[in-house]
């Protein structure tokens, strides 16, 4: 459960550790009802379009220019001259 | 007319185009029911009647010169509050995205402009569309019309409940696995789940990428299709939409079902059905056979493995969706509090994911990130890709026979708040009847079907070919000239 916690960047506390633990508990139980399914030779299905390898040329279209760079960087909560800034990678000292 | 929030959209583009009435009024009439009865309801997250009114305006004089752009020019929309909007706050019920404001729209937004329709705000959902009641909001719940101690279903809870409540006349939702037919059941109003590709995903927040379908929540099936007429189609800035050319859909309308082959799969007729609602299930396969239609019971086995499969994908793709979310570029961000308290980089995902997320969107992340972790990657995701193959093909087997299928949305009706809200898995099993839809990719409506003793929604299940929503449109429309569940009004 933690491991798992740590690989989605999420903390818990002891308490929502054995919360979470107990639903998704059951939740796993349910899904075993699929090893009773023979799959034996059935290919799996990722998706339905029956589509396969759309392509656009590699040309630049609908570019907002300084307009929509400001806007999207109006989301950002930190910028540093045009640049989203984030803390360290290691630390911060 | 003082009441022209109560009209569909068929019977206010008549009088529009009639100059009976002008956009303007008809917005006013809707503000003002919103005003009226949002205290109960609480669909809306984001009001924009500004623009709303600014929109109408111009409708206004698109009118006057007899030039309205579509049947939805001057139509007042709800959308969920999934769809990017340009300059307007887009949330999807999370803490994570509270402030988030979209430099873009939504593909299914630009073409609802183009239509002339009219925004009225964005309406609740559960947050990233991960529930079944809306109760799953970090805003909070948004109440049953039909009995405000009752959930709306959903996720579409907000989109189904603003329509029920007459404070639009239509809203937009979307289904994963079953996001707008189940609050359209609870809610009685006319919701259709499109083919998987037939409404472009872009610009709309993923809950799970391979099922995700946008579509329209309506008064009734002939306003469904004037809604798709304008919402359908391809686009190339969503590589999964279809690509086939689409009929008009309002000529489906109007049509004899005399000879349409219907097929009642008897597994969603089962246990944990309650007896009310399959009484009125029968009862509407009875009123669809006087009109004509030949029914068969028919079996699709594989329903019984759809829960464990749906869930195991969508909550791999679920995890894949959120990774995304961390605050950096947009949205809830430590940065703007007390900054000497991060320590680092991953700090700072830790931090910002763990206050922002809420409690069903940290299980999918979880569910999903172990189900996809190496070692139960082919017991989980792998085998439930093979499950999914099967009930594809059970699907497509039943319509080389039926033109449609009919189920109950739901075995019951619309639960309590608070009801199944520890329980995820109670929740999940909720959505027993709409999930084996979406792995298929098949098209299906929810159609008010009648009510309980306690006066609550039963709504219909009708599931059709892939493309084939002019066959469902068809069915529904001939129950509904036929019937009269879908014009009954909640007291508000």
């Amino acid at each position: 459960m933690l491991d798992v916690a740590q690989l989605a960047r999420i903390e818990l506390t002891n308490a929502e550790e054995e919360k979470f633990a107990g639903q998704l508990g059951a939740v796993l139980e349910n899904f075993e009802l699929l090893s009773n399914v023979d799959t034996t030779g059935v290919e799996p299905t990722a998706q339905v379009t029956g589509l396969t390898n759309v392509f656009r040329n590699d040309e630049v279209k609908n570019s907002g220019g300084k307009e929509s760079r400001d806007q999207l960087l109006s989301n950002v909560p930190e910028i540093d001259n045009g640049s989203i800034k984030v803390p360290g990678v290691f630390n911060n000292d | 007319m003082t009441e022209l929030y109560k009209l569909k959209i068929e019977e206010a583009s008549n009088k529009l185009k009639a100059g009976e009435i002008t956009s303007s009024e008809l917005l006013e009439s809707v503000i003002s029911r919103i005003e009226k009865v949002e205290p109960e309801i609480k669909s809306y997250l984001t009001k924009t009647f500004d623009i709303a009114r600014e929109q109408a305006q111009k409708s206004d004089e698109r009118y006057k010169k007899r030039e309205p752009l579509s049947d939805l020019d001057g139509i007042p929309v709800a959308l969920k509050d999934v769809f990017c909007t340009k300059g307007v706050k887009t949330t999807a019920a999370s803490k994570i995205l509270d402030d988030f404001i979209p430099p873009y729209n939504a593909t299914v937004v630009e073409k609802l402009e183009n239509a002339g329709a009219i925004m009225l705000g964005k309406v609740n959902t559960d947050e990233f569309t991960m529930g079944s009641s809306t109760e799953n909001s970090a805003f909070g719940p948004t109440h049953n019309p039909w009995d405000t101690s009752r959930v709306p279903g959903g996720s579409s809870g907000g989109s189904a409940a603003a329509v029920a409540a007459d404070e639009c006349l239509f809203a937009l939702g979307t289904d994963t696995g079953g996001s707008i037919r189940q609050p359209a059941s609870f809610c009685s109003v006319t919701g259709l789940k499109v083919t998987y590709g037939l409404v472009s995903r872009n610009g709309v927040v993923s809950y799970a990428s391979s099922f995700d379908t946008i579509g329209p929540i309506a008064k009734s099936a002939a306003d469904v299709a004037i809604i798709l007429n304008v919402i359908a189609g391809n686009d190339p800035m969503d590589s999964t939409s279809v690509q086939e050319n689409l009929p008009d859909y309002t000529t489906f309308l109007g049509k004899d079902i005399k000879g349409k082959k219907i097929g009642i799969p008897k597994e969603f007729y089962g246990e944990g059905l309650q007896p009310e609602v399959d009484k009125i299930l029968k009862d509407a396969i009875k009123k669809l056979e006087s009109l004509g239609a030949e029914v068969e019971e028919m079996s699709l086995p594989s329903t019984d493995f759809a829960i464990a499969m749906y869930y195991i994908i969508a909550k791999s793709e679920a995890s894949s969706n959120l990774a995304r979310y961390d605050g950096i570029r947009y949205g809830y961000s430590n940065l703007k509090k007390d900054k000497s308290k991060i320590k680092d980089l991953v700090d700072l995902y830790f931090k910002n994911r763990t206050e922002a997320f809420g409690n069903e969107a940290k299980r999918s992340i979880m569910m999903g990130t172990y189900t996809l972790s190496s070692g139960y990657f082919d017991a989980f995701y792998k085998k439930a890709s093979q499950v999914r193959s099967l009930i594809k093909k059970e699907y497509e087997d039943a319509f080389k026979k039926y033109d449609v299928l009919i189920t109950p949305v739901s075995p019951f009706p619309a639960f309590k708040i608070g009801e199944k809200l520890e329980d995820p898995l109670s929740m999940y099993l909720a959505d027993v009847n709409t999930v084996p839809i979406n792995p298929a990719g098949v098209p299906a409506m929810s159609v008010p079907a009648g009510f309980t003793s306690e006066n609550l929604p039963v709504g219909m299940q009708i599931i059709g070919p892939h493309l084939g929503e002019g066959k469902i449109i068809e069915i529904a429309d001939a129950f509904q000239r036929a019937t009269e569940h879908h014009l009954k009004k909640p007291e508000l």
